[in-house]
């Protein structure tokens, strides 16, 4: 913004003229967009000050606002917690998250693809239906949801929460590698083809590494909301070894104990690898979020 | 005409009329064996790349869809027996619950005001982002950690952060002069309740300020330069120039809004449980607590239904502004 408006002014005299309020609205907005970054990272430096305090100063109250003694071991601890059971809970996410994202790739990229390179009756059917489920989230279908694994027999099982959160992600995987695949041009290809690569081959060997930035998205994307899921898992698994983190999670803090500090602790296990996977592909999620609404 | 551009596809090419051409050039060999078996081959072709992504839709999306209609039709015991046709009864029950005005109407303020503050938040953020200052990147990256970090878990800290005697609101609002004892923030439906939405603003501002960034990206910067040699001063020039250029990403922003806030199931159940009661609870988690709690799963599923025709409208009017957009732009 404010270099438009610098190389817009031709005039020198206007230069100078608009050199010192520039450079308040500057300091204005570096202060306000500080303010706004504390903000938003107020509760996740209350959560890492709260994991980092001694267990008898949770139950200070009025409360410290800094840890008195900085207990970096309760990270160390909750590996070893059986109640809930933090190492367990982890493992059992990252394989859902792990193998949902991989069945929703698995099944998306094939869609999309065909989707993006051929015309054929039933298309914008699939598309449309792809389109509408975007928009559907397990929470408004959990009575369903719950009713069918328990037909299935898929309750309190892995496989019951991979199925579900790989069709809930499907069509955004599906929608934003379309968009990928549609823009890379058919040509390349082809071009590959006739260098004897074969049908699959030019796909594998060229279009993919194209459109990489979008299986990246869609995968990230997948893995995340897996990772975070936390209705369907409440409501279709029981407490046991079968636990995502987020199911467990809750479990710090019942009738019989409150123990903020390791809930906290695994909180932020939780949350860093997410959030910093999430800043690589932020810019790439808008277009396949919106269905390319907005480009 | 025709008849080539078909003879193209089913050798494989398959991809309209344009490009076919070369290709039948380059492979002749192959185009005769083809297209003896292609014929009926060539209709199934799309449901072999298809078929994986629709069984998934079907069996895991749209037949719960069709399981909750039925169930909410069907009298099912609190052991999850099903006694047969309940016809309108599980609705009939719904709707004779003391209980439901209130939820009806406070997921009417919650989705209401959720996304109005929402969305009015975020146009400010979106113009804060969209202008450069030192350090934008890092607040970009604050902005997403809400957005990435799994709701239930933020939900629990501001449930912290709330607590009557260790919750530092209460220890800043007391440190500042603006409470002399602690609140118990929680345990008053009303206020608990506005918090609550408070916690559902935080989380959706950073999709939605995202969303609208976006939307300032592709507003041309010839547009501003015009209304500048036009004279029009900042105020104007957003309200007339980029509100305007900014409707097609506030709408879809909004709706898209409007179904995760009226689907948001965590934060309410992480913070309140939906109680004391029912007094804090929305139409999602009260739909949770009749099937999981009282063990009325018919009736569950008559709210589930009635709240997923509600989403289906929503969804609907989505439909008509992103096709919409398709088809102009």
């Amino acid at each position: 913004m404010s270099a438009v408006t610098a190389r817009s002014t031709t005039a020198p005299s206007a230069t100078v003229r608009r050199r010192r309020p520039l450079r308040l609205r500057t300091v204005l907005l570096t202060a306000v967009g500080w303010l706004t970054a504390l903000i938003f990272l107020a509760p996740y430096l209350q959560m890492l000050l709260t994991a980092l305090k001694p267990t008898p100063e949770l139950m200070k109250s009025p409360p410290s606002y800094l840890p008195s003694q900085w207990e970096w071991s309760n990270f160390a601890d909750v590996w070893s917690l059986k109640d809930p059971p933090v190492p367990d809970a982890l493992l059992f996410s990252l394989y859902v998250a792990g193998m949902s994202t991989l069945l929703a790739l698995a099944v998306g990229l094939p869609a999309a693809y065909y989707t993006a390179r051929h015309r054929f009756r039933g298309r914008g059917a699939f598309l449309l239906l792809v389109l509408v489920t975007q928009m559907f989230a397990p929470t408004a279908l959990l009575v369903g949801i719950y009713r069918e694994m328990v037909s299935l027999d898929l309750t309190d099982t892995a496989e019951g929460l991979i199925l579900v959160n790989a069709a809930f992600n499907l069509p955004f995987c599906i929608w934003i590698l379309n968009a990928y695949f549609a823009s890379i041009p058919k040509e390349l290809e082809e071009a590959a083809f006739m260098d004897g690569a074969g049908r699959l081959g030019a796909m594998v060997r060229v279009t993919l590494p194209l459109a990489l930035p979008g299986v990246v998205t869609a995968l990230v994307y997948t893995f995340i909301g897996a990772w975070n899921e936390y209705v369907v898992a409440l409501t279709i698994t029981s407490s046991g070894d079968r636990t995502t983190l987020t199911k467990a999670i809750p479990g710090f803090v019942t009738a019989y104990q409150e123990q903020w500090q390791y809930l906290f602790a695994t909180s932020l296990i939780a949350i860093v690898p997410v959030v910093v996977l999430f800043i690589f592909v932020e810019r790439y999620l808008i277009s396949g979020l919106t269905a390319g609404g907005i480009k | 005409m025709a008849v080539q551009d078909f003879t193209t596809r089913t050798a494989g090419s398959g991809s309209g009329s344009g490009s076919g051409s070369g290709e039948e050039r380059t492979t002749p060999g192959a185009l005769p064996r083809r297209v003896r078996t292609g014929h009926r081959l060539r209709a199934l072709e799309p449901l072999l790349w298809l078929g994986p992504a629709l069984v998934l839709i079907l069996a895991v999306v749209i037949w719960p869809v069709v399981e909750m209609v039925r169930t909410s039709l069907m009298d099912i015991s609190s052991t999850g027996l099903t006694r047969g046709f309940a016809g309108g009864a599980n609705y009939a029950d719904l709707f004779a619950e003391p209980d439901l005005p209130g939820v009806v109407l406070r997921t009417l303020v919650w989705v209401v005001g959720v996304v109005t503050v929402t969305l009015t938040v975020s146009l400010a953020l979106a113009q804060l982002l969209n202008s450069r200052f030192p350090g934008r990147r890092m607040v970009r990256w604050a902005l997403i950690v809400p957005w990435a970090a799994s709701v239930l878990m933020t939900a629990l800290t501001w449930r912290w952060m709330l607590n009557n005697f260790y919750g530092v609101v209460n220890r800043v609002l007391m440190d500042v002069g603006i409470l002399d004892k602690p609140v118990n923030w929680l345990a008053h439906p009303a206020q608990a309740f506005a918090w609550m939405m408070a916690v559902a603003v935080f989380v959706s501002l950073p999709f939605t300020a995202f969303v609208i960034l976006s939307g300032l990206g592709t507003i041309p910067a010839e547009v501003y330069e015009a209304a500048r040699l036009d004279g029009a001063g900042t105020a104007r020039t957003y309200l007339s120039v980029t509100l305007p250029l900014l409707r097609p990403s506030l709408l879809v922003a909004a709706i898209i809004n409007v179904i995760n806030v009226f689907n948001s199931f965590p934060v309410i159940w992480a913070m309140t449980r939906g109680g004391p009661g029912f007094a804090t609870d929305t139409t999602t988690t009260y739909m949770y607590k009749l099937a999981f709690d009282n063990q009325a799963v018919g009736e569950s599923a008559a709210m589930a239904v009635v709240n997923f025709a509600l989403i289906l409208l929503v969804v609907l009017v989505y439909l008509r502004v992103v096709r919409g957009r398709e088809e102009t732009g």
